[in-house]
């Protein structure tokens, strides 16, 4: 086996490279590989930027109110609607 | 009626399962708006999101008097939304994409270096990446991943659960879930590559 990735195999450990998941050695071979590659540079980048742009969605702005109703309607809860949902 | 629902005690499992509608009304506020939010994910759709909403609470009261608490009650409820949201997905779309755009899905054939857009957007300013536009394109793309892919990538990356916990909501093995996860964030990555490669063209331009 060579000490050397392609860019193919690296591809195939890209996730569990962005969650910190590899081996030390595997890390070793995959940033080396970057230092060398632009293109798969580009690719882990543009990658984690995908995966944190979704985790920053728009926060929560709690369960809009009708919903609740209709939810405690629903399961003959209603006589509870006017406790605090906290 | 004094409105002194305490918050801070930790439900009673014991009540839950005797049918104390008190105790059954603190479960439904301590966890719909999460269910809520994970079954708009799923559905990107507000109708559907608070159909799975009343089925998850409707099976879980059904089902909590046999409910053995071998998981947490938390992961118990998420599993029945899921699988409710899962099945509502495959009545309405039974012939799309939902299994056959991923024959080979939990092999690694088919992520091919080939093909990968190369745009480097990361340097795209924040108000562009962010934009309300953005915002939107980013939740259809997520639509368009096949049901068995979006599962994954709502659970682990959205939901922030581990992949274990993922693989353990989903049915599926912990290698299964990695693969799923790889092609997931491939396919999201590239559809905005595609997105953003474009507005990095136009913003240079300017
Ligand atoms: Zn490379």
């Amino acid at each position: 086996m060579s000490d050397h990735l392609d860019c193919q195999q690296l591809l195939s450990s890209i996730s569990d490279f962005v969650d910190g998941e590899l081996n030390p050695e595997l890390c070793r071979q995959i940033e080396q590989h970057l230092n060398e590659c632009e293109n798969c540079r580009i690719v882990i980048n543009t990658l984690r930027k995908t995966i944190d742009l979704y985790q920053h969605q728009p926060g929560n702005q709690g369960l809009p109110l009708e919903i609740r109703q209709r939810l405690f309607h629903r399961l003959h809860l209603e006589e509870f609607l006017n406790h605090d949902p906290g | 009626m004094n409105g002194e629902s305490i918050p801070e005690t930790p439900l009673s499992l014991e009540a839950l399962k005797k049918g104390d509608r008190h105790e059954l009304a603190r479960m439904v506020d301590l966890y719909s708006e999460k269910i809520y939010k994970l079954a708009l994910k799923f559905t990107n759709n507000p109708q559907d999101a608070e159909d799975v909403l009343q089925e998850t609470f409707l099976k879980a009261m059904r089902a909590l008097p046999e409910f053995e608490g071998r998981s947490s009650l938390s992961t118990w409820l998420y599993r029945i939304a899921v699988n409710e949201a899962l099945m509502l997905l495959r009545k309405q779309k039974p012939d799309l994409a939902l299994d056959t755009a991923v024959q080979e899905e939990d092999s690694e054939e088919g992520i091919s270096s080939n093909g990968l857009i190369l745009a480097d957007w990361c340097c795209l300013p924040e108000d562009e990446l962010l934009s309300e536009e953005s915002r939107r394109f980013l939740d259809q793309a997520i639509q368009h991943l096949p049901a068995t892919l979006r599962g994954v990538f709502i659970l682990r990356d959205l939901e922030g659960l581990s992949i274990k916990e993922t693989a353990e909501l989903l049915g599926l093995t912990e290698t299964n879930v990695k693969t799923r996860l790889l092609r997931a964030r491939l396919f999201l990555r590239q559809q905005l590559s595609r997105y953003f490669g474009e507005r990095l063209k136009e913003w240079e331009q300017k």
